[in-house]
């Protein structure tokens, strides 16, 4: 357990050994924050998306918030608020504190293929969960990614006329409409991995509520 | 020598709006007050999920939400860069056909009698009065290829002409300092923009659509083109236009929608 006390941060006072702290309480936090915008985002979205399908498909109405467009676009300007402010203190004490460094890197392709194999056979280990395995370390990284990728997407359907230079990189207007699809896609992807890796792993969800 | 220098800057928030805004933004970001909100955002969070996520009624949620809303119509004032230009685009990217889009069906587009029209023009300005179309046509044109982008995801691309409305403001003598300008139009629709947006250079009372008179599918006789705006603050067969610092709302927002309502 003492890689486990030398990794992690642990608040002054706590106890070493068994109860060491694998999730400081600032990660707990900007987590669920995040957790909640994000899903807010999701739902609303669904709905925005609902009322001019970009393909041939529309969201189950019963999985989406706010009962008609303008009431979706409400939720979705508001709750855009607490996943942009969420995101923004969670990189700042990510890189304040040094947990990115710790926690994410090194990160080589060889170590996540062999990762990834290992977790297809089950042979992962999960003893130390303050030690992130490569596939881990990727895909909380592509999270982290696609949150940024969908917030400067968001940003360029909001304010078309106000950020020419990102709109130009996102490919216009239509563009910026079908990458910010895109990355909710993938997000949504990683969420249902995650909660179905959580449900497999469930000490993983103790740490992330309680800190260890 | 023109009022729009001593109004476009500060993107015609007088001294006290800017305070306010600065306060508002303080506010919002004061440690004590960002927990509530985000406690408050806890609660309804899971409020939405025990009721199957339809929390609309909820006073509570409305009064929040329309709160953000308000708060989000002060940041766009001040993200809005009175000089920063809508994309423009060559005639051959023009959509065929331009989408029809109204709160009611094309069959009951509304018929406005040319001969008979007359724009009322009142509030805040030095000339209050009414303009036939003839008059109107008088008057220094502008055509742009821009993009409608609908406040529904769809976007398209047109072309309209018409007087540069910042021209058409200054020809009444309107007050540039007052907040807003309002809209009334001959299917009931209403409508109202900020200053700072009324003046902006591709801001225009469009009067043809493709080379052609307006068509009554797309707002004849008039209507107000704002490529940097979301297409239902663009008011179709406008009648009367008038200024004023006494919130008129609009026909959308007055059910939800937001009201800055563009880029």
């Amino acid at each position: 357990m003492s890689s486990v006390t030398a990794s992690s941060p642990r608040p002054a006072g706590q106890q070493a050994g068994r109860g060491a702290v694998v999730q400081p309480a600032w990660v707990r936090v900007t987590h669920w924050l995040n957790a909640l915008g994000a899903i807010l985002m999701v739902m609303s979205g669904w709905r925005i998306y609902n009322a001019s399908p970009l393909f041939a498909f529309r969201f189950p109405t019963s999985l989406t918030l706010g009962g008609w467009l303008g009431g979706a676009l409400q939720w979705h300007f508001a709750a855009m608020w607490l996943l942009a402010v969420n995101g923004l203190v969670y990189l700042a004490l990510n890189a304040a504190t040094g947990r990115v460094r710790r926690r994410f890197w090194p990160l080589s392709p060889r170590q996540l293929v062999s990762d990834f194999g290992a977790a297809l056979r089950g042979h992962l280990s999960h003893d130390d969960l303050a030690r992130y395995n490569a596939v881990q370390k990727a895909a909380y990284i592509g999270a982290v990614v696609l949150l940024v990728i969908m917030v400067l997407s968001g940003l360029v359907l909001w304010k078309s006329v106000q950020f020419p230079w990102l709109r130009g990189a996102l490919g216009g207007y239509e563009g910026a409409r079908l990458v910010h699809f895109l990355a909710m896609s993938g997000l949504v992807l990683f969420f249902l991995v995650h909660v179905a890796m959580v449900a497999l792993v469930p000490r993983t969800l103790r740490a992330m509520i309680l800190g260890r | 020598m023109t009022p729009r220098d001593a109004v476009l800057p500060d993107a015609g928030l007088s001294g006290r709006d800017r305070q306010e805004l600065v306060k508002e933004a303080g506010r919002l970001l004061a440690a004590p007050a960002r927990r509530r909100l985000l406690r408050d955002g806890l609660t309804l969070g899971g409020l939405a999920m025990l009721t199957g996520c339809n929390v609309s009624n909820s006073e509570t949620a409305e009064a929040l939400l329309m709160r953000f809303s308000r708060f989000n119509d002060r940041v766009q004032g001040w993200l809005f860069d009175p000089t920063r230009l809508a994309p423009t685009y060559p005639e051959s990217m023009i959509t065929r056909p331009f989408p029809f889009n109204a709160f009611y069906e094309i069959d009951r587009v509304p018929s406005v009698d040319p001969a008979g029209f007359r724009l009322k023009v009142a509030g805040r300005v030095r000339q209050p009065g009414s303009w036939t179309l003839e008059q109107l046509a008088t008057l220094p044109q502008q055509e742009q290829v821009t993009r409608h982008i609908c406040v529904e995801g769809w976007s398209a691309i047109g072309k309209w002409g018409g007087v540069p409305f910042k021209h058409f403001l200054n020809l009444v003598g309107a007050d540039l300092g007052s907040k807003f300008v309002g809209f009334k139009c001959a299917d009931e629709y209403y409508e109202s923009i900020d200053m700072p947006t009324a003046l902006h250079p591709q801001t225009i009372l469009a009067l043809t659509y493709d080379g052609q008179t307006l068509p009554p599918k797309y707002g004849f006789p008039m209507k107000l083109r704002m490529p940097t705006k979301l297409g239902y603050k663009n008011p179709k067969h406008i009648v009367e236009i008038f200024v004023t610092n006494d919130y008129p709302g609009g026909y959308w927002e007055d059910q939800g929608y937001n009201w800055f309502g563009g880029s």
